[in-house]
Order: structure tokens, then C-alpha cells, then sequence
């Protein structure tokens, strides 16, 4: 269909094509800017200015100018041993939330896919978490998780399975009680990005290889993967990254305690510039963020690309 | 015979898929509803060692509370001029952006696109500090207007994404049509194009609205004074420095606060499923 569509167009602008072109690019330019300049000033500009900063003692309320110096902040930084273990906790954060939420919402959104009763009630309670604000999110699962008055002790004490714990200020248990809500709170946009790539997977394909006697792991591997593949590369992608940068979950959930064991690159930073205001060296961790944010991505998309030549 | 074996193991899978379904809803829906469940209960069931998911004495004491100990009502009136004002801003600059986007193929165009992908990649920090500086120097520090800028930026890449869909939705024919029978370039958009791209654009409004209510970290640095400040942030503070909490009225204020982005959700749930699957079509 889109070919036909391709083929149409072209033939259908020929007929005094190029002045028409020329005058809406002036009208494309009149319809882009009002956008384009808050972009400029307020996500162009402050980027490019906060990569500046990195390379500057700026610090909040100081009264002398601030100065460049040059890589200092960097060297520091090499030598900062507690932010690089902020650093290895949100790399095990972000890989530790992306992959199972990856799993779990590819099952979900296989099962929503199907032809299930009640699909429309599934499909709209299984976005709710996306309607929350991470604020709230944060608070409920503190609710939960709560030693005395939170459910998941209850539970565990009904079960015979023990006491229970203090699961957010244990040493042991507090990042991993933090990575279920970061999975929970991921589900909706996963699953609903997956469930749209799955509607584009041809289903006569699908019926075809099901005629032929193929079982539902052939026929997922070779006809719904295949289709599947770029949409499921580019929400794990996506959501590597908005992992790595999360912040109010961890931040209402524990504060990055007990003793910095869930503190965040971006809580680690957070309290630099607005505790101790260097803004100079919290600049300098962003950038160290986005520099390991750009090769995350490359390896991972890199290794995917390559396993998808063998398949 | 193989038809009926086919059938009897389809049907065990169908009963194996519910099941599996059930326990999705179970782990997506259990926190809320746990939440629900502290915010009417009564200060003594809170203490007792063997919490209930069904409060035995339901109570809205925790909601008198909660407006007692904290300014929700201007919290929750400045989280809505917020997001009202997100919303409007957002989708005024963004809809003459996605059209151009959606028809023409400039460079200028694919540019902007590139910038919507890179700029999800940078950390927050990194574009906090300057902005926080900037904002400072402007006087738009613990201002609403200051916080509106930045959330109206912040929403613009998924405004301009779901309202790309939507135009390139809309028949170019009716356009070229329009033309033909004379009517003027503003003409042909306003008569012809705006109507159809309605529900798109409040669609895409209302999603601006919930992430701009439900956002907290800019609010967090640009909102200082307590009359000021957003209803999440002011949800941190039923939370004591030792992370000690008043459960009750804390489960109260955050399920209040909850609210209004679920009847948003809602009613637009259906769209941003379809805006993606849109989307996901068009790539």
C-alpha cells in the first residue's frame, strides 16, 4: 500500500513543482518558529550552557565572577569514589529495571493482543500506572512496603514466609525494593509501545504459520519478532535512558539512603548543585552521565543490530 | 481428531491466559488500591501489627488531616494553573510546528525531530542548572510563569510526536480540494484542517496537563516558597526528615492528588493508545 502511495506522489507534483515548493518552505519557517525559539532559548541554550558550566568553579551565590578551569572539575570527579558508586548503583538500577520490564511487558502486551473478554477493562487498568504521578507512586509503595502497617509484611507474615523486614533502610534489600517499583511504574508506556508494534505484525502470517502446524514459541520467533524488533529496540532504548536519569521515584522512596545505597547519578547530582551549590561540578556529572548514557546505547544497539544479522 | 486436540489445548491455553492476565492486573492495581485502603483507615487500625486490605472503621479523619497539616488547596490550585497553562502554551506552538512537520519536508523540519530524539538523552541536571541560573537572572524564580516556560518545553517533544500523527491523519486531498475550490491558505486551515485535527489537539492538551501535574523534579529546584509550590512537592513534605511519615493523611493527599490525572487518563486513554499505534504505523 505505502508503495503505491510513494509511486502516486511524485507524479501528481510534477506540473510546476519548484516554485510551489519554495513558497511553503517560507510558510514551513513562519508555522516552525513559534516553537522553535522557546526550544532554542530553553533546551538548546541551557544544554549547551550547562556544558559550559562543567568547565567552570560556578557556584550558587558566590559573589566574585566565576572562572574557567579547564578540566579540573573531571579530575576531581575521576577521584570522587562516591560518585562512582552512585554511578555502578545506577547502571545496576537501569539495566536491573529495563530488562524485566522489557519481559514483563512483552507478555502483557502478547496478552492483550489476544482475543480476550474484558480486553478493554485489561487494556485501561494496565495503563493506570502511567497516569500517576511518580510522586504519588513513590508514596504508595512506601505504603506497601511499610514495616508495621504495609501490606507486603502481612502478606509474608499469612504466609508462614517470616517477620518480614524493613525492606527500604536494609542495606540488602533496598535497591532491590526499589527496582520493583521502577519496573512497576515503566509497565504502561512499554507494554502500550510493544502492543502497537504488535498490531502491525501481519496476522495472515501469522495464521499461515499456524496452519502449517507451527507451535506458538515458532510462531512468535519467526513471524512476531521479526516485526517487533525495531519498536522493541527503541522503547528499551528509551527506556534505558529515562531509567538512568530517573530521580522522584528513589528521591520520595528512600532519598538515595540507607547510607547512599540507592543514590542515583542524578540524586548525587541533585544534591551537589542545590545542597552544596557547585554547579560547576554537578555540570561536569552530567556530562559524564550523557557521555555513558551515548556509549550504553551504542554498545546496546550495536550488539542488537548484529544479533538480529544471525536470526 | 487433531481439530478436537487443537481445540481442547487451545481452550487450557485460554484459561492459562486469564489466569496470567489476573495476575498482571493483581501486580499493576494492588498499590493503588493498598493506597486507597490506608487513606480511610483510622490512626489505631494504621498502628495495629495486622494491617487489613478493608478498613474495619473507615474514616475521612485522614483527609481533614491531611488540609489541616498542609496548604493542599493552594497546592493543588498552583499545580493547576501549571498545567492548564502547559497545556494551552504546549499545544498553541506546538500544532503550526507538527503541521509543518507532517507536510512539508524541510530540513529546518527534520532538524527539530532530531532535537525531540537527543534532547530525551540528557540527563535533567544538566539542563536544570542553566536553567535555574537563567530563570534567576530573569527574576522568574518561584514564579509561575518561570515554571510554565519550562514545562511547556518539556512537553513539546511528545505534544509534537502525537500531533504529527494527527496531521498526517487528516487527507491531503481535502486540503488540495479546499484549494481547488478557492479558498485561501489560512481559509483551507481553519475551516478545513482545524476541525478534523480537534480531538488530536485536545487529546494532546490534556496529555500535556497530566505531565505537568504529575511533574516534580523542576518544581522541585524553581518553586522555593511553600504558597508557591506544586502539589507534589508539597506531598514530600507529610514526609519527616527521618523519612518518618503520618501514613494517613499522607495516603489521603497523595490518592487526592492522584485523581484528576486519572479522569484525564481516562478519557483520553483510548487516544494515545491509538496516537502510538500511529505513530508506530507511520515508522
Amino acid at each position: 500500500m505505502t508503495s503505491v502511495a510513494e509511486a502516486e506522489r511524485p507524479v501528481r507534483r510534477v506540473p510546476g513543482g519548484t516554485r510551489r515548493r519554495r513558497v511553503t518552505d517560507h510558510g514551513a519557517w513562519f508555522l516552525v518558529l513559534p516553537a522553535l525559539i522557546p526550544i532554542l532559548i530553553l533546551s538548546v541554550g541551557p544544554l549547551l550552557y550547562g556544558i559550559l558550566l562543567a568547565f567552570t568553579d560556578a557556584q550558587s551565590g558566590r559573589t566574585q565572577p566565576t572562572q574557567w578551569i579547564g578540566g579540573l572539575n573531571f579530575r576531581d570527579l575521576l577521584q570522587d569514589t562516591l560518585f562512582w558508586e552512585s554511578f555502578r548503583i545506577g547502571l545496576v538500577w537501569a539495566v536491573g529495571v529495563t530488562v524485566p520490564q522489557f519481559l514483563l511487558a512483552l507478555g502483557l502486551a502478547l496478552l492483550l493482543n489476544q482475543d480476550l473478554r474484558l480486553r478493554w477493562l485489561a487494556r485501561a487498568l494496565a495503563i493506570v500506572p502511567w497516569a500517576m504521578p511518580e510522586v504519588v507512586v513513590g508514596v504508595m509503595w512506601r505504603l506497601v512496603y511499610n514495616p508495621d502497617a504495609g501490606i507486603l509484611n502481612e502478606t509474608l507474615r499469612d504466609l508462614g514466609l517470616g517477620d518480614g523486614r524493613d525492606w527500604l533502610s536494609g542495606l540488602g534489600t533496598a535497591l532491590p525494593a526499589v527496582i520493583v517499583v521502577g519496573i512497576w511504574a515503566g509497565m504502561p508506556t512499554t507494554t502500550v509501545a510493544l502492543l502497537a508494534g504488535l498490531q502491525n505484525t501481519p496476522r495472515e502470517l501469522h495464521e499461515a504459520a499456524a496452519v502449517d502446524g507451527a507451535g506458538a514459541w515458532r510462531r512468535f520467533r519467526t513471524v512476531t519478532w521479526p516485526a517487533l524488533r525495531p519498536v522493541a529496540l527503541s522503547i528499551t532504548a528509551l527506556n534505558l535512558i529515562w531509567n538512568f536519569n530517573s530521580f522522584a521515584l528513589v528521591y520520595v522512596l528512600t532519598s538515595g539512603g540507607p547510607g547512599g545505597r540507592t543514590r542515583l547519578p542524578m540524586l548525587f547530582a541533585y544534591e551537589e548543585a542545590f545542597r552544596y551549590g557547585q554547579f560547576g561540578y554537578a555540570a561536569a556529572m552530567g556530562c559524564v552521565m550523557v557521555a555513558a548514557i551515548s556509549i550504553l546505547l551504542a554498545v546496546f544497539l550495536v550488539g542488537r543490530l548484529k544479533g538480529g544479522d544471525d536470526t | 481428531m487433531s481439530a478436537g486436540r487443537v481445540m481442547r489445548s487451545s481452550r487450557t491455553g485460554r484459561a492459562g491466559q486469564y489466569l496470567a492476565l489476573l495476575a498482571y492486573l493483581l501486580f499493576l492495581a494492588f498499590p493503588f488500591l493498598w493506597l486507597i485502603s490506608t487513606a480511610f483507615k483510622p490512626p489505631r487500625e494504621l498502628g495495629s501489627l495486622h494491617p487489613t486490605w478493608i478498613p474495619k472503621d473507615p474514616t475521612l479523619a485522614n483527609f481533614r488531616q491531611a488540609f489541616d497539616e498542609q496548604p493542599l488547596l493552594d497546592a493543588a490550585l498552583n499545580s493547576l494553573i501549571a498545567a492548564l497553562g502547559a497545556a494551552l502554551v504546549a499545544v498553541l506552538l506546538a500544532t503550526p510546528m507538527a503541521y509543518a512537520m507532517a507536510r512539508h519536508r524541510t530540513r529546518l523540519a527534520r532538524a527539530a525531530t532530531g532535537w525531540v530524539v537527543v534532547s530525551q538523552a540528557f540527563p535533567l541536571v544538566l539542563v536544570i542548572i542553566p536553567l535555574f541560573l537563567v530563570l534567576k537572572n530573569l527574576r522568574l524564580i518561584n514564579s509561575m510563569p518561570g515554571l510554565i516556560m519550562v514545562y511547556v518545553v518539556w512537553a513539546l517533544p511528545f505534544a509534537l510526536w502525537m500531533l504529527v500523527g494527527y496531521v498526517r491523519a487528516v487527507p491531503r486531498e481535502l486540503e488540495e480540494a479546499a484549494a481547488v475550490d478557492g479558498a485561501g491558505r489560512l481559509r483551507t486551515l481553519v475551516s478545513v484542517t482545524a476541525p478534523l485535527l480537534a480531538p488530536g489537539i485536545v487529546a494532546t492538551a490534556l496529555f500535556a496537563f497530566v505531565t505537568a501535574w504529575n511533574e516534580f523534579f523542576f518544581a522541585l529546584v524553581l518553586l522555593k516558597t511553600p504558597e508557591k509550590q506544586t502539589l507534589p512537592v508539597v506531598l514530600t513534605h507529610f514526609i519527616g526528615a527521618e523519612g518518618v511519615a503520618d501514613l494517613g493523611p499522607l495516603a489521603a493527599a497523595a490518592f487526592l492528588a492522584t485523581l484528576p490525572s486519572l479522569v484525564v487518563f481516562a478519557v483520553i486513554q483510548r487516544r494515545i493508545t491509538g496516537g502510538m499505534l500511529a505513530g508506530a504505523v507511520k515508522n
